[in-house]
């Protein structure tokens, strides 16, 4: 489930952030507790806490005292704004270096994208 | 708050613990790792009061820990060992527990003895070493002790023991939340346990910190060597190898992604340190390092 990359609460909050922008986690419903997902996935629980706290930060959960947390009405157009911004530096430039090593123009990756359409 | 000040532990002229210093806030779990001789064992018996420290001092909120009987009460030490008789059986040493931890879990206990599959009946002299491991286990996890310290006990158990003992931790700590302190060189399957991790080298502390803040810490960066140079500029080198003119270097280093896209645009690849590897490389002689390049 989480690999070394990187901390695993970051890897929680992009875990939950991949739900909500999917689909999965509709808005106001409501998220597993830190003591929940900690026992779910065999992680210790404040590194749980950190995960959540890190999404209550950004906006896209948000607490009701002694009930637990919940996805903010407005995160997936948020996060899908962020995402947005970064599709073109981070999945397609990173593409087009690699096509250019391999010797694939342009114009073959259009027909492929345009074939996939 | 466990609060160890230059605490040194001596046997004869060999020094075990040399002056390590630390701040545990209660309620975590801690990893305590270590290559062998590195001192683990000798500093949990001067944090349990098993033996008192050549100099410096332990203290559980301000108060001195050793022979002082308020804390030995909420202190649960299980080693190697076990500290029972041989000729006891398994029943008696857990009825033997319940009268000395004010915590004990009668209960909790038996569904654990079942867990690991420990015939009470059994004298200890009988039992395997991954039975003895299994019942240092539910000593120290029935004990609910608020400070309980696990030297190496379950290292005995096979993997399916250790998964159900790990898991018991876990879901006994959400429950009941307590200080536990488990020394162990299985890192990687524990990891994910531990708020903090501690690691003592050769009697000294090396690092105490969030375990989390170890994952990607670190990262392997193999190439051309020139470019492999470049990219490592002024960051600490914790291992390197060379083959041909193909270098691979860890760096004690989490580059930005700005960093990675430019290193692999000059033909770097990547790769995560896991903290298993952190710990080998942080804990290996450097000429050791020397002699693989």
């Amino acid at each position: 489930m989480f690999d070394d990359r990187s901390p695993i609460y970051l890897q929680i909050a992009d875990g939950i952030k991949n739900d909500v922008l999917s689909g999965a986690l509709k808005e106001d419903e409501q998220v597993m507790s830190t003591n929940q997902y900690a026992a779910f996935y065999r992680i210790n629980p404040a590194t749980a806490a950190k995960g959540f706290a890190q999404l209550v930060d950004e906006g896209v959960l948000y607490k009701k005292r002694g009930i637990g947390m919940f996805v903010s009405p407005d995160a997936r157009e948020k996060l899908r704004a962020a995402r947005r911004e970064r599709f073109f530096t981070e999945v397609v430039d990173p593409m087009l270096a690699e096509a250019k090593r391999v010797g694939i123009g342009v114009d073959e990756i259009v027909r492929h994208v345009g074939g996939a359409r | 708050m466990i609060e160890l000040r230059d605490l040194t532990v001596r046997y004869g002229s060999t020094v075990a613990v040399d002056g390590v210093s630390l701040d545990l806030p209660t309620g975590k779990i801690y990893g305590l790792l270590g290559r062998n001789g590195s001192g683990k064992t000798s500093l949990l018996s001067a944090l349990a009061s098993y033996r008192r420290p050549a100099r410096g001092s332990v203290r559980f909120d301000g108060a001195d820990a050793f022979e002082n009987p308020a804390v030995m009460r909420q202190t649960c030490f299980v080693r190697d060992t076990l500290d029972v008789n041989d000729s006891e059986r398994v029943r008696g040493v857990l009825a033997v527990a319940g009268w000395l931890r004010p915590a004990w879990d009668h209960d909790y206990a038996a569904r654990l003895v079942d867990l690991f599959e420990l015939d009470p009946r059994k004298r200890i002299s009988a039992l395997s070493r991954g039975q003895r491991s299994a019942l240092g286990a539910v000593l120290g996890l029935a004990s609910r002790a608020p400070l309980t310290i696990l030297d190496e006990t379950y290292l005995g158990m096979d993997a399916v023991a250790r998964s159900n003992f790990y898991r018991e931790l876990l879901a006994d700590y959400l429950v009941h939340p307590r200080t536990i302190i488990l020394s162990t060189h299985l890192i990687e399957e524990v990891a994910d346990l531990f708020e903090r991790v501690i690691i003592l080298d050769h009697g000294r502390l090396l690092l105490h910190e969030e375990t989390d803040e170890l994952r990607g810490r670190g990262i392997t960066v193999t190439g051309p060597a020139a470019a492999v140079e470049a990219f490592a500029g002024g960051h600490p080198v914790l291992g390197e190898q060379s083959l041909g003119g193909v270098r691979a270097m860890t760096l004690d280093w989490r580059p930005e992604p700005a960093d990675i896209a430019r290193g692999e645009a000059a033909g770097l690849t990547f790769g995560p340190v896991g903290i298993q590897d952190l710990f080998i490389h942080l804990t290996s002689p450097s000429k050791r390092l020397e002699a693989i390049r």
